[in-house]
């Protein structure tokens, strides 16, 4: 223990004068760090909507927010679990899973419809994060086992993704994915929600205390094992939550969705200036993050869309490399651990 | 006074999980093929051997770059998507004939891995997030490559590579074979094996000891990416189609499997060769008796899951209080 | 098991007391039979060199450790805390000597984490702020509350774990080295706050081997030797010098003549030789500040000074393994461009780490392969390592060292510490390097093993290697080396030459006050902040060793 004791402390930048603040260069790239994405998310929209004509119609804006709301929950799960230091790569195949469960509950009624992902996705979460915090494997390998499993666990129940699930016509499941204003309004409620739980309450400060220097969180006398669990119950049951309702908007559990969504998350986590070791992020980074690669994908479908799906892909991974080199690079700078 | 009690377990927990680390997956190997063979008596037959010859040749040859990478304390994500990549860039260069197309496939492996093995060396970042960005990009860029459609591929040479058989072995077979012992003579034989393991083992005293810990580095993932693009080349001449945006999903998972069964810790500072292709022959097989008996591919992936976890939690660094 | 009471009946009752504590580790007493008080409103120092168990005493009191045998009296009734967290509720706060907070969190989250102030179930973070705006304020820290606590110097950080500390209504906080990187003026800082508690009745115990300070602000000490109580008594009546011979267990009347060490008595022939090895003006920031050092071929040079003096830290400059902000090395006269553990070795200077285990074996690996790790690219041909030039190596230098393993291939982390070290010189000598710079070479090994160690630091010497030595064993490092090179606080305070070398001259060395430290430390404040570069570049052409008579 006492090992790592010392290496998870930052020697800090000298007191070396009477000037305690740290160095110019130190504190722009701090900045740089958290509102980075959200500078380059407005200029983005500045020159897109200055050359191309159909870009700031109300149409392309709603496609954007309408089309993608959902998914960006994913972020919001991921952004919890990476501020701890952890990852969560099941949210893909939880995403899916919980598509399917939503709209088989919504046969029986619309409380069933929510209920049931919520459920589901809570338990899986809770195992995951036992796995974590208490046999202490790596995070990424306990959720690509969750990933292939919750995938194996939807499989089994669809009977091989041969039988369909459609939402019932008439159900009231089925508007709370419709349009654009639903979806949006929903998404942004939960997003505030969960910066407020970040910045405002103890789990928030205890699950970045934790990600910052787990040593000193355990000697301060946080809570630090049930945190870690909770996250990924948080992470999980989010994750849920958004297949279902990306399933009330398309009147169908689709098994085969989902499939690579815990990368999208986590670039867009990353974007939005969220330390991948940990210890420091924010809800509104993620925001920007998410806002930035939805635009620059609607971009692309624009301008490229003979690539489709394709292009996409390669500017994600493009867009994560050179971030996580910048944040590197950035960390470096400030003297960061 | 009260060491002696601690000295007499009934039941040592933590040597049963050491052993089983060590020799566990060749017992399991052997249980699995006695069971496989006593359920379904065709399943030693020539045709059924050379099937999962054909199917675990390419995870194998993964498996062996991912060996090495995980020695290092590293993990290499990418390996799926250089299968993409390769796959992407054959139908460009086949008209030229396989020895064209081969090499330049086998080299597009090697710069994707010297760019994951340098963002690994050179800048700290940690391997998962590197190899991750990679796989995400690459996979991308295969697919921009290829114009986002399944193209059929009829060049004898890659065909022959993918379905050719030498003495009734499947030529990939044979390769990944030889791959096998020559990675195995690498780590147990060379310079560069010798210290790609004090490396994975204890960087600072490895750095101490004047190794060039990165070149050691680098080197390492590009062993991977290479073999990660031979892989593709195989799986494209087998399925004689190019197909960048399906050949190789998962296989970073299949590859990880197969090193962490075979009783390679994640933490670093051993490769083992044996228990990799040991390991991957027991994912093949597990694979292959379920399916044969109708066990649905869902149940597979979650026994697969949950073998994953079991393996991980077995070999993980334990004692030290 | 009947604790002493060896100070006068009118002292207060101690608030926390340690009587008559075993406690050991793997059958290695850490501490035997420790007895402890510490009263309330005092402030008492803890010293002793490695291993005298201090740190283990800590983790005592602190609940980290449970003793062996022996108790634990807590405002008079016998406690025992179970973790950290226990002893922390009861009333002791410990200050680690890194700041154990969390760095990217702001000050005021790092204050109150785990308790903050709550309205309607949310953070009250107006309240919060203003409440530890307050609470920094009393210790004279006046920042903005709402900043990364990483953007504070170290002794800001240092003094908010110390108000965290203190708000958990603390009776005692123990302080581990609070001031080992710390500025002299952050340290007049922390000083003033721990005068502070001291009148409010708290009772710290400061552990930290920088004597100045000690002197500076505690009121009582304690010396601990080998994990045995030496000493208790009132700062002001012990001086130096006898604190130091304490800590170090030498007795100023009684230096014996001829020493209980391996080493030959008779000094190696080095006259008229050029250094093989040589060290300008290295400075490390914090650390080391223009440090010199030359070492000729067959001679051996002691690295002296107390913990912390910068010992270590000077052998890892010269080997490149620290990063340096001024000096150079020479090796037979050509200048090192390339600073790195590799170009170092490739020149034939080599270091044995202090740190076996982190530092010095690849632990899963065989002796054979620990043994030739280094030279590995000069045993094999196109890459492949030739079986045969290994064993014969391994073969040698096993017997030659007497290295007791069942078998070249068992696991390096099976044998005992004194085997592991000589695997690790082996992994050395096996380059036939030019210099060798052992950094405690003996420490932690039995007494056998550390006899053949001696005995063969001589050996190699006579062989004509350069050899620098550190040692916190002071026999050793005197009856060992021909010259010493005297460290404190990262600089070079003393020579001792020929006949000079003795441990009456060391002990001097080591117990002369630092002009600076006492008097100014404002004014020394102002010039450190500048060295770290100015220091090297200004350094004289003319590097001290130089001046020194040879014998």
């Amino acid at each position: 223990m006492s090992a790592t004791l010392s290496s998870a402390v930052t020697p800090g930048p000298p007191g070396s004068g009477q000037d305690l603040r740290a160095p110019a260069r130190e504190r722009l790239a701090g900045r740089l760090q958290q509102h980075g994405a959200l500078a380059v998310l407005v200029l983005v929209v500045i020159i897109a909507s200055a050359t191309s004509s159909a870009f700031p119609t109300w149409a392309n804006v709603s496609s954007i927010l309408g089309g993608n709301a959902f998914v960006w929950l994913l972020a919001l799960g991921m952004t919890f679990v990476i501020i701890t230091g952890g990852i969560d790569l099941s949210v893909g195949s939880m995403y899916a899973l919980g598509g399917v469960l939503g709209a088989e509950g919504s046969r029986t009624g619309t409380w069933l419809a929510i209920l049931l992902p919520l459920a589901v996705g809570a338990a899986w979460g809770t195992m995951q994060g036992l796995l974590v915090a208490r046999t202490k494997m790596a995070p990424f390998i306990v959720t690509l086992a969750g990933l292939l499993g919750a995938r194996g666990l939807l499989q089994a129940l669809t009977h091989e993704g041969s039988k369909t699930y459609l939402v019932p016509k008439g159900s009231f499941f089925r508007q709370l994915g419709g349009g654009t204003w639903v979806p949006v309004l929903i998404v942004a409620a939960l997003f505030a929600l969960g910066a407020l739980l970040l910045t405002r309450t103890r789990f928030g400060a205890n699950l970045t205390a934790l990600g910052g220097n787990e040593n000193a969180a355990l000697l301060m006398g946080l809570p630090v094992q049930r945190t870690k669990v909770l996250v990924y119950v948080l992470s999980g049951t989010l994750a849920a939550a958004a297949g279902a309702l990306g399933g009330a908007r398309l009147g169908s559990g689709v098994t085969t969705i989902g499939v690579g969504y815990e990368l999208t998350a986590i670039a867009s986590v990353v974007i939005g200036g969220t330390l991948l070791t940990g210890g420091s992020g924010s809800v509104g980074g993620t925001v920007s993050g998410v806002l930035l690669l939805a635009v620059i994908h609607n971009l692309i479908d624009h301008y490229f869309s003979q690539y489709g799906s394709a292009f996409t892909d390669a500017v994600n991974g493009a867009f994560l490399a050179l971030v996580v080199l910048l944040q590197t690079i950035l960390s470096r700078t400030q003297k960061l651990p | 006074m009260s060491a002696e009690t601690l000295q007499t377990p009934v039941f040592d927990r933590d040597r049963a999980l050491r052993l089983l680390q060590e020799y566990g997956v060749y017992a399991a190997l052997i249980v699995l093929a006695i069971v496989a063979v006593g359920l379904d008596g065709h399943f030693l037959s020539a045709d059924n051997l050379r099937v999962q010859l054909f199917q675990v040749s390419p995870t194998l040859l993964v498996a062996l770059g991912m060996a090495l990478v995980i020695g290092t304390e590293g993990i290499d994500l990418s390996v799926g998507a250089v299968i993409a990549l390769s796959a992407s860039i054959l139908p460009l260069y086949l008209g030229y004939g396989l020895p064209v197309a081969l090499p330049v496939a086998l080299l597009l492996g090697a710069a994707s891995g010297a760019a994951g093995g340098a963002m690994v060396a050179l800048t700290r970042v940690q391997p998962i997030v590197a190899t991750l960005s990679l796989m995400i990009g690459v996979r991308g860029l295969a697919e921009i490559v290829n114009g986002n459609s399944a193209k059929p591929v009829n060049q004898a040479g890659a065909l022959d590579l993918g379905t050719g058989a030498l003495a009734g072995v499947p030529y990939m077979a044979w390769i990944a074979a030889a791959a096998a012992v020559l990675t195995a003579l690498l780590v147990r034989r060379t310079t560069f094996g010798r210290q790609l393991v004090a490396v994975g083992d204890n960087r600072t005293a490895a750095g101490l000891s004047g190794l060039p810990v990165r070149r050691v580095l680098i080197t390492v993932y590009v062993i991977s990416g290479v073999l990660a693009a031979l892989a593709g080349v195989m799986i494209v001449g087998h399925g004689a189609e190019a197909d960048p945006a399906n050949q190789g999903i998962n296989m970073e998972l299949n590859a990880i499997t197969a090193v962490v069964v075979g009783g390679t810790p994640l933490s670093g500072g051993r490769v083992r060769v044996l228990g990799t292709v040991a390991g991957a022959l027991f994912m093949q097989l597990i694979t292959a008796v379920l399916t044969q008996h109708n066990v649905p591919n869902s149940y597979t992936q979650i026994v697969e899951a949950v073998i994953i976890c079991f393996a991980v939690y077995a070999s993980q660094e334990r004692g030290t209080r | 098991m009947a604790q002493e009471d060896e100070q006068a009946p009118a002292a207060p009752a101690p608030v926390l007391e340690v009587a008559g504590v075993t406690k050991s580790f793997a059958g290695v007493h850490a501490l035997r039979d420790v007895d402890f008080a510490l009263r309330p409103g005092e402030v008492h120092a803890l010293v002793g060199e490695n291993g005298a168990g201090k740190s283990t005493l800590i983790k005592v009191m602190t609940g980290v450790h449970r003793p062996d045998s022996g108790a634990v009296r807590f405002e008079g009734t016998a406690r025992e805390f179970r973790n950290p967290l226990e002893a922390q509720a009861a009333g002791i706060s410990t200050i680690y000597q890194e700041v154990n907070l969390v760095p990217l969190m702001s000050v005021a989250r790092n204050l109150f984490l785990g308790r903050e102030p709550r309205r309607f179930g949310l953070i009250d973070q107006r309240r919060m702020n203003r409440e530890a705006s307050a609470a920094l304020g009393r210790y004279g820290v006046h920042v903005d509350v709402t900043r990364p606590l990483r953007t504070l110097g170290l002794g800001a950080q240092q003094m908010v774990a110390l108000a965290r500390a203190v708000q958990v209504d603390a009776r005692v906080v123990v302080m581990d080295e609070p001031t080992s990187s710390l500025e002299p003026r952050e340290v007049e800082t922390l000083f003033s706050v721990i005068r502070g508690l001291r009148e409010r009745g708290i009772a710290v115990v400061y552990v930290s081997h920088r004597l100045d300070e000690l002197y500076a602000i505690c009121d009582r000490v304690t010396v601990l030797r080998d994990g045995q109580h030496v000493h208790t008594g009132r700062m002001a009546d012990l001086q130096r010098l006898q604190l130091i011979s304490m800590m170090l267990g030498r007795e100023m009347a009684a230096v014996r003549s001829g020493g209980t060490t391996a080493f030959d008595s008779a000094r190696h022939e080095r006259a008229g030789t050029e250094p093989v090895l040589r060290a300008k003006g290295l400075s490390v920031r914090h650390r080391v500040h223009d440090v010199s050092v030359d070492v000729r071929p067959g001679e051996v040079v002691g690295l002296g000074g107390l913990l912390g003096a910068g010992r270590s830290e000077t052998a890892k400059a010269v080997v490149g393994a620290l990063a340096t902000d001024a000096g150079t090395v020479e090796v037979d006269g050509t200048p090192m461009k390339r600073r790195s553990p590799a170009a170092a070795i490739r020149a034939g200077v080599v270091m044995l780490p202090e740190d076996r285990k982190a530092e010095g074996i690849i632990p899963n690996l065989s002796v054979r392969e620990n043994i030739s790790l280094a030279a590995l690219p000069r045993l094999s041909r196109a890459g492949i390592v030739s079986r045969a030039k290994q064993d014969e190596v391994v073969r040698f230098f096993m017997d030659r060292l007497r290295i007791k393993a069942s078998s070249p291939d068992q696991k390096v982390s099976d044998l005992s510490g004194g085997n592991q070290q000589k695997v690790l010189l082996a992994r050395w000598l096996c380059l036939s390097p030019k210099a060798l710079l052992l950094d405690e070479p003996t420490r932690g090994i039995d007494v056998g093993a550390k006899a053949e160690v001696q005995a063969l630091i001589d050996e190699l010497a006579a062989d004509g290697l350069g050899v620098l030595l550190i040692s916190s064993d002071l026999e050793e490092l005197i009856e060992g080396s021909d010259r010493v090179v005297v460290l404190k606080d990262g600089r070079v305070v003393g020579h001792l030459t020929g006949d000079e070398v003795g441990e009456e001259q060391l002990l001097s060395a080591l117990a002369a006050a630092d002009p600076q430290a006492d008097t100014s430390a404002d004014t020394d404040a102002d010039t450190d902040a500048d060295t770290g570069v100015d220091a090297g570049a200004a350094a004289p052409g003319t590097p001290p060793t130089t001046k020194e008579s040879r014998r």
